[in-house]
This record gives structure tokens, C-alpha cells and sequence, in this order.
């Protein structure tokens, strides 16, 4: 294993060499960002899925402010005004909010006097990208953000020591104003001590946090700064950005996947009103005009010839054609080498096969971004999730050095991963760059949704286990099947997303491996390791559950379609068949879905959370389903369902309690109850809205949410066609229970409740029904297709 | 091009633009205004709501000719920081967003069906919302929200918020 231990210089680990890396073993969690030197950590974390890994990369790219600076996060002015600076953006997950709230804790400010920038690659350090549930881990524990405001605390402190005369330990802060305990009329403002000048210290690895305790600004639920801008139509999106003398851009997309270019017909829109240019770039085609709705006009009329489309898989078929498609990428999690054993050895074996489709991040609004780029140098105005990614992707995209682009975070509409931020991004840098103007892009609610977005991953899924005699489970067996195609761009791939592809880049490259080599280190993987297993590799068991007996295989192929991280990427997806399943075991075993998903677990903040849901719910205690006579009509059933995050980022529990017309297939959620453990909470409304939103996200997704195409291109491009629970939907009552740990590590808290809703909601149908529904979206054909199937068993 | 007299907010202002193109565009890119968001552009999904003789209208698929010397209401004209119009103020106080980019449809929405149904029910609250979009999923917040603007709009509801407290 030394062999793989490196030390590289940290700016030179771009995102896709840290792909790299994890395709070689490493996970990205093991990778420490230092003073200066990169440490790759040698204990293997093998297997890691990279088209999935969200891990905690922490930046570093060359002309970053350094992480390990203090001044790079925290600037005091004269008249004590603090100026932050985070990575870490605000996408509409309040963590804007909850940053303000940390910086006025550890500094001993209100919560007014902060102000925070975040993603400007001017002013701001590179933390990569803001996803994965890593903005809570990554700035409110140990490191970053919450030791630099801590370390800046520290430093005024003693600062302020030798300015009055008195010991450190002998004076208190507060209000951002340092006095002596014993003498309150001796004292000094921050502004009097560093007012305008920098601190020129390092983050202090060992300096001491405020203990929850103290905390009178975090973990209150401060109310977020944005609200009356944005109530009152001030608040300016990236939608908003105006520049002088700016013109408007319209990009012409393919009308197939895989079309080329064969000729574009600048005539074709020569005289049109406003148009100034036509802008091809292999097939890369826009317009730019002066005004929007020329640009829109003229991208119409445009005539261009393509070259026939490469074709796609029929959709009908398509989960067959990921379980049957060569070459794979295969990788085992955990393997007992038993597993077929116990089964053989097993009372009852259960099989079952689940499924979920392509969906898409459906932004309301769709994808916008602005470019500035003349001469040599590049301004960019967009809503990615990573500037620092995006600057040195668009710089090599443009063919300028990554230190003459300049990009600047404007907020997006709400971004749930890869949406097209990055794709519109590079849209309005290639025209722009063709104009030497500012140009605006804004998609079509079309190309957003068929050339926009990178969608989120299909699964299959096979789980078998074995009871014994007393209904345990004795042996659990999970193989998945899915595809990807690109990525986030990171620092290094413009052809990840759809621009860069037509541009003339390439996506990151399918590795294929087969078989899949044995699990060295133990990582839940997206959750594709089930709760209930031991998770025992190298002799230790690092599962949450109590299985011994386990096999986690999966197989990645290449997708026909642009795929990337979709709100609880591959975690939701395994999580809906491992969740299902286990209900599926709980009535094989004729046992209470609660009582027998605690029989086996070991984890103590996942069996908390189990708990307290069901206690949420008043749940009584029964097998499922529930008995009744009638097959007809209306009826009732509740579900459980439960995910220990990445195995440990964020716990949530779940009931879902449904109403299902037999005779139409209609089900309708009533009641959702969660109970929910990220640590310590900083800020309890925030963390609530969060949960809300990703219970009835969840629920879009598992009722009506499909990407759809024909046998050329995408068909699922409006709001018609791609169904989305509005508004003013029957929407169910949620209540929430907050589980506080303040002295534990913070935690990711934006996708532990999307993760469990479909499973809780299919339980449910089937406790209502006796039916199980094992495919997302539940629609009513297919939950009355379910009903058939079982009444046919009867 | 041809000049249009159009009166947002109050203003009248001329603008010299295509007849044909969507009202939108013009109060985003010629006046500036931030409210008014682009969705869809097919009437679909509300983002783009503003107010025309008492009737909230989807503005992306609406030709700026056809409004022309008519009173439009956007965001921006319901009220200000200092002053907020009750319903801007109900978003506020439950905190009722995510992102925010859906806000202008929802709120424009309730505003017109709450002007011809101040006393609405929150089943006809809902129903009235159904044709609108929040992709973040604020479901519980905003029609909560607007369920406290409807109380205090009316005598009624203000009277019973009084009594709660």
C-alpha cells in the first residue's frame, strides 16, 4: 500500500486528477489540504464511483487567496465592519446565512455587522465546488472558515492584550468590543486594533472553538438577509447582470444527439434586425444580437445543416440496456465471499429489482450567465457551484491563461446540482469572445432541458437476502447497474458538460474494469452499501447494521445522454431499493417495518432517528400490510424508511402516510414526518426549510419525474412533458423533529430527507394495498399496475 | 420597431421595440426590472407573472402591443422595503424561500386571486396556486405565507391575528 503514498504540490491535483486518484483507490476524503504540499493519504478507500464522488476537495488552485491564511477569510475594517470570505456558495440552501451566523459567533459580533462575499475568484479562496452536502462539514468544523474566524478572535484578543496591559485570559468580547473583566471602562474595539490592515497570521489548527453552549447567534434561526430583496424584486440574479453596451446571445443546438455540423447559413439571418454575428466553433453554433428577443428570432431562422444523429437506446428498453450493455466499470464495496452460501443456507431467499430513471435538476428558471471577455482577458458572471473550477475550465475552453479570467458568482435559480450553470457559462464566454462584447445568454426552457443540463443517473438495482427460520436476515446481496457520461467540468474538463462537448473537448474517458477488484478500505460509496449490513472490510466492521454475510457489486457503463450529480446522486437511488427491500424482508419475516429495520442496526444515530421518527408518527407497531378486506375504493397505509447519509453524513428517518385510489392508481401523500440528525444545528428554520424542500422534491421525483427521449433526442423539454409537482398540489402536512448533537462534527443536512422519500412512499402503497411498486415514478398507471399483480396473486 | 407607450408602476414609458415581442422582455432588458423572471417562455410555469387590469398574466408569452397604455402591476410595484405590501411581508416573516427565483410568479399570483378573493379558503388558495412552479419545493412555507397575508388584508384576520396574541 506505501506505494501509493505521495506528496504532490497541491495546485498542480486538478478535480479530474483527483478523479484519477479515486479511480486508482483513493477517495477523495483522504486528501489533506496543507500548508503548500498535498498529502494523499495511503489508507485505501477503493472503489470509489467517480462519476459520483462528492467528497470534501478543498481547492488550492494556483492564485487562490491560501486556505491556511487567515487573511484570506476574515478582514476587519476601521469602523469594525467584518468582511468574509467564503467558497462556499449560496445556491438557496440558506448557507449564506448560516456562514454570517458562524463568523458573528466566533468573532463576538452581531449578526448586522458581517459581510460576506463568496465565489469571486478576485477576492475569494478556492474550496472547489459548493455540493454534496459538504458546506456545513467543510466550513463549521475544525478547518477553514470557522478556525479562521475562531483564529481571528484569538489574534484580537491578544492584540487587545498588550494594548490594555491586561492577560488574555482576562478579557471578554462581545458586541466586537474587547474589555478587561475586572475594569469594563478599560477596553478596544476591533477596529482600533487591526482597523484596515491584515492580520498576516495562519489559521491556528489548535485554536479553540465556542462551545455550543455559548452560542447566541449560531443555532438560533437568524432570518436571512436576502428575504426583503427578494420579496420586493431588488434582489439582483445573474438574470439581472447588466453591463454597458452589452448584447444578448442565443445558442442553435443540435436537433439530435450526436448531430454535427455541416454548413451554417450566415445569409439565412443576414438583414434581420439587431443581429451582429453568427458564431460557429466546430458545432458550436449561437447568434448574437442586440437585443433579446432578436437574438431569439434570429437563432430561429438560422439555418444550419447537421449531419444525422449517432442515435439512442430505445427508453422503453433502457433499463435492459444498462444491465446488458460491455464494457463495464465494475467495483465491489464489501464482500464477505459467503454470500451465495448463506443464501443457499438461507429459510427464505428474497429477491427483488428496483428501478429509477434519468432525471433532471428542471431549474425554474432556466440556465443564464454573462461574459465579458475582449482581447486576452475574461470576465464571467455565472451561477456555478465552483468559480475556481470554472476559471480554469473556461480558460483553457478560451484559450487564455487561468489568470486572465476573472469569475464573478451571481446567484442562479435554484441549483440541485449540475444544472446548466457551467454549459450557459461557456455559451456566453464563446460568444462573447466572437464579439469582444458583453454578451448575455439565457436558454430556451428547451435547450435547458434537452442541451442544457447534465441529467441525474438511472439505476437498476437487484437485492436478494436470506432469512432464517426466525425471520433474520442472514445474508444480503446488492448489484447495480447505471451510466454516466461527463461530469462537472472540474478545473481541466470543459467537455463534461454539453458546451465544451460541442466546442470541440471531450469528456472525461469511460475506464472500463471488469472484474471488479476485491474492497481494500471500507466506503459507503453513495450509499451503495445498505444500512443494515456490517460493512466489514480489512477485518473491521464499519457498516450500520449487523449483517455479516454481504455482497455490494456495482456496474458503471457509458450513458447515451450528459449525466452528473443530482441532488443525492446514486444515494437516493440505492437508498429507494435498499429501503423497499427491507420492507419487502419486514413482511417476508411477518415483522414491524421499525422493529425489524432496529433488529438490524448497530448504528447509534441511525437507530436514534428511527426512533424518534416512529415516535413523531405515534407508528403502531405491525407487519405490513395492513389487513383489510376491500380491493376497491380508498384506502389507507404508512411507511417507514431510513439513510445514514454517505454512512455518516447526516442521518434522517422518515413515515410517509398515503391515501390510494384503488381504481385509479392516484396515491396521495397526507402525512410526512422526519426526524432528522446533522450535528449541531445552526440554524434550526434553515435546516427545517431544507428538509421541507427536499421532502417534497422527494416527492416530485417519485411521483411524476421522468427524462423521456425518442430514438434521436430528448423528449421531456417543457413543463409538460416533464412532470413536476406545482405549488398549489394537495400537499401534505411535514412535521419535522431536529435531533441537536452539539458535540458533534457538523454534517451535510441539504439531501438526507430527499434520499428516503420514495422508499417511504412505495412502503406505504404497498401496506395500503399489499402492492409494491419497485419503480420510480410512481405514477397511476404503474401503481395500478401493481394493484393488478397482486390482486392476479390473490 | 415601433414606439409603445407602456404604464409600469405607476410611469408611463416609451419604448421603441418589435410590437411582437413578449411583454417580458421588454420590462427585463428595456426598463430594467428585476421582478418579472424569465421561466419558460410557454406560459407554463409562472415565473414571468405580472398584473394587467386586475388579472395576473404570464408575461413571456404576452406581446408587448397588446398591453400597450394599460395599467401593469410587476413585484417591484406592490411595495418597498420600508413599506411592503402584505404579502411580501407574510414572505418575510415565515421566511418563505429557497432559491427566490419563483417568488415574482407566486407572489403576483396570490396578489391578483387574493384582490378578487379576499376571503379565500385554503383549499381555493391552493387550487389557485396550482399553475404555478417552485422547483426548491417552498410548498409549505409560501402557502403559508400566503394564507397569513389573506388574514391580515382583511378586517377579519386581523382582528382574529389581534385576538391570538
Amino acid at each position: 500500500m506505501s506505494k501509493h503514498s505521495e506528496v504532490v504540490p497541491n495546485s498542480t491535483l486538478t478535480d479530474d486528477a483527483a478523479a484519477a486518484w479515486g479511480r486508482a483507490g483513493f477517495s477523495r476524503r483522504s486528501f489533506l489540504v496543507g500548508t503548500g504540499a498535498l498529502v494523499v493519504s495511503f489508507s485505501m478507500k477503493g472503489a470509489l464511483q467517480t462519476a459520483v464522488a462528492q467528497g470534501p476537495f478543498e481547492g488550492g488552485t494556483a492564485g487562490s487567496p491560501p486556505l491556511s491564511q487567515l487573511d484570506s477569510w476574515i478582514a476587519i475594517a476601521a469602523d469594525g465592519g467584518v468582511t468574509t470570505y467564503t467558497g462556499k456558495a449560496e445556491l438557496g440552501q440558506g448557507i449564506s446565512t448560516a456562514q454570517i451566523q458562524l463568523v458573528a459567533e466566533e468573532l463576538c459580533v452581531p449578526f448586522e455587522r458581517v459581510k460576506l462575499i463568496y465565489c469571486d475568484t478576485a477576492q475569494t479562496p478556492d474550496q472547489g465546488i459548493t455540493s454534496g452536502s459538504q458546506s456545513h462539514p467543510t466550513n463549521f468544523n475544525q478547518k477553514n472558515l470557522a478556525q479562521a474566524a475562531a483564529t481571528a478572535r484569538e489574534a484580537l484578543l491578544e492584540l487587545a492584550s498588550k494594548r490594555l496591559g491586561v492577560s488574555a485570559d482576562q478579557l471578554i468580547a462581545a458586541d466586537g468590543v474587547i474589555r478587561a473583566k475586572s475594569d469594563p471602562s478599560k477596553k478596544v474595539a476591533y477596529g482600533e486594533l487591526v482597523g484596515g490592515k491584515k492580520f498576516e497570521i495562519k489559521l491556528d489548527p489548535n485554536v479553540k472553538r465556542k462551545p455550543a453552549s455559548e452560542w447566541t447567534v449560531l443555532g438560533t434561526p437568524a432570518r436571512r438577509p436576502d428575504m426583503p430583496a427578494m420579496v420586493t424584486g431588488q434582489f439582483e440574479f445573474v438574470h439581472n447582470v447588466r453591463l454597458p453596451g452589452m448584447l444578448h446571445g442565443r445558442v442553435v443546438r443540435p436537433p439530435a444527439v450526436g448531430a454535427t455540423v455541416v454548413n451554417v447559413d450566415e445569409g439565412s439571418v443576414h438583414g434581420l434586425p439587431g443581429v451582429v454575428k453568427v458564431v460557429v466553433k466546430k458545432n458550436f453554433v449561437g447568434v448574437v444580437a442586440e437585443k433579446p428577443w432578436q437574438a431569439i428570432q434570429a437563432a430561429n431562422k438560422l439555418k444550419v445543416s447537421w449531419s444525422a444523429g449517432t442515435g439512442l437506446p430505445s427508453h422503453a428498453d433502457f433499463y435492459n440496456y444498462l444491465r446488458t450493455q460491455q464494457p463495464t466499470r465494475d467495483t465491489l464495496l464489501v464482500n464477505s465471499k459467503d454470500v451465495d452460501e448463506k443464501l443457499a443456507q438461507a429459510a427464505t431467499v428474497v429477491k427483488a429489482t428496483y428501478y429509477c430513471p434519468n432525471q433532471m435538476h428542471g431549474s425554474m428558471g432556466t440556465s443564464c450567465a454573462m461574459a465579458d471577455v475582449q482581447g486576452d482577458k475574461a470576465t464571467l458572471f455565472s451561477p456555478t457551484q465552483g468559480v475556481w473550477p470554472v476559471r480554469n475550465s473556461a480558460s483553457i475552453l478560451l484559450g487564455l491563461k487561468p489568470e486572465n479570467v476573472h469569475v464573478i458568482f451571481r446567484r442562479g435559480s435554484g441549483c440541485y446540482g449540475l444544472n446548466g450553470a457551467d454549459t450557459v457559462t461557456y455559451d456566453a464566454a464563446l460568444l462573447s469572445q466572437a464579439v469582444g462584447k458583453p454578451v448575455r445568454v439565457q436558454l430556451s426552457r428547451k435547450d435547458e432541458m434537452a442541451w442544457g443540463e447534465n441529467y441525474g443517473f438511472a439505476f437498476v438495482m437487484d437485492e436478494r437476502a436470506g432469512l432464517d427460520a426466525q425471520g433474520n436476515i442472514v445474508a444480503w446481496d446488492h448489484e447495480s447497474w447505471s451510466a454516466n457520461l461527463g461530469n462537472r467540468p472540474g478545473y481541466s474538463t470543459p467537455g463534461n458538460v454539453i458546451t465544451g462537448t460541442l466546442a470541440g473537448f471531450s469528456p472525461e474517458p469511460f475506464m472500463p474494469r471488469s472484474p471488479a477488484p476485491e474492497p481494500r478500505a471500507y466506503t459507503n460509496n453513495s450509499n451503495g452499501v445498505p444500512s443494515y449490513v456490517a460493512g466489514n472490510v480489512g477485518g473491521k466492521p464499519q457498516g450500520t447494521g449487523t449483517v455479516k454475510s454481504e455482497r455490494s457489486l456495482t456496474h458503471n457503463i457509458p450513458s447515451p445522454l450528459f449525466t452528473a450529480p443530482l441532488r443525492s446522486p446514486a444515494r437516493l437511488q440505492n437508498t429507494f431499493a435498499h429501503e423497499s427491500f427491507m420492507d419487502e424482508l419486514a413482511a417476508r419475516a411477518k415483522a414491524d417495518p421499525v422493529a425489524f429495520r432496529l433488529r438490524h442496526l448497530s448504528d447509534e444515530r441511525l437507530i436514534d432517528v428511527v426512533k424518534e421518527a416512529a415516535a413523531l408518527a405515534n407508528w403502531e407497531a405491525r407487519p405490513s400490510p395492513k389487513p383489510q378486506s376491500h380491493r376497491t375504493g380508498v384506502v389507507a397505509g404508512r411507511g417507514f424508511s431510513c439513510v445514514a447519509y454517505e454512512g455518516e453524513n447526516g442521518w434522517a428517518a422518515m413515515v410517509a402516510e398515503v391515501e390510494v385510489n384503488q381504481d385509479t392508481g392516484k396515491v396521495t401523500v397526507k402525512r410526512i414526518f422526519f426526524s432528522n440528525d446533522s450535528g449541531p444545528i445552526s440554524n434550526p428554520d434553515g435546516l427545517r426549510n431544507q428538509i421541507e424542500g427536499g421532502a417534497l422534491q422527494g416527492m416530485s421525483r417519485a411521483m411524476g419525474e421522468e427524462v423521456t427521449w425518442d430514438d434521436q433526442k430528448v423528449t421531456s423539454v417543457d413543463w409538460e412533458s416533464y412532470r413536476s409537482l406545482p405549488l398549489g398540489f394537495d400537499v401534505p402536512e411535514i412535521k419535522v423533529k431536529l435531533i441537536n448533537r452539539a458535540d458533534e462534527a457538523a454534517t451535510g443536512a441539504g439531501e438526507t430527507s430527499i434520499t428516503i422519500v420514495a422508499a417511504a412512499i412505495g412502503n406505504a402503497i404497498f401496506d395500503a394495498t399489499g402492492a409494491r411498486i419497485r419503480q420510480v415514478p410512481f405514477t397511476p398507471q404503474r401503481v395500478k399496475a401493481a394493484l393488478n399483480q397482486t390482486l392476479s396473486q390473490v | 420597431m415601433s414606439a409603445i407607450n407602456l404604464k409600469v408602476n405607476g410611469k408611463v414609458h416609451a419604448v421603441d421595440v418589435d410590437p411582437t415581442t413578449p411583454l417580458l422582455y421588454v420590462l427585463s432588458d428595456d426598463l430594467a426590472l428585476n421582478g418579472p423572471k424569465f421561466g419558460c417562455g410557454l406560459g407554463q410555469c409562472g415565473a414571468c407573472t405580472v398584473i394587467v387590469k386586475g388579472q395576473a398574466i404570464r408575461s413571456c408569452i404576452t406581446p408587448v402591443k397588446s398591453v400597450e397604455g394599460a395599467e401593469i402591476t410587476t413585484l417591484e410595484g406592490l411595495g418597498t422595503f420600508e413599506k411592503p405590501h402584505p404579502l411580501q411581508r407574510a414572505f418575510i416573516e415565515e421566511q418563505a424561500a429557497q432559491c427566490g427565483f419563483c417568488i415574482n410568479g407566486v407572489i403576483m399570483t396570490a396578489k391578483a386571486f387574493l384582490d378578487k378573493n379576499p376571503k379565500a379558503s385554503e383549499p381555493e388558495i391552493q387550487q389557485a396556486m396550482s399553475g404555478v412552479l417552485c422547483r426548491c419545493f417552498t410548498n409549505v412555507r409560501m402557502l403559508r405565507a400566503i394564507n397569513r397575508a389573506r388574514d391580515g388584508m382583511t378586517t377579519e384576520g386581523r382582528t382574529r391575528e389581534a385576538a391570538a396574541k
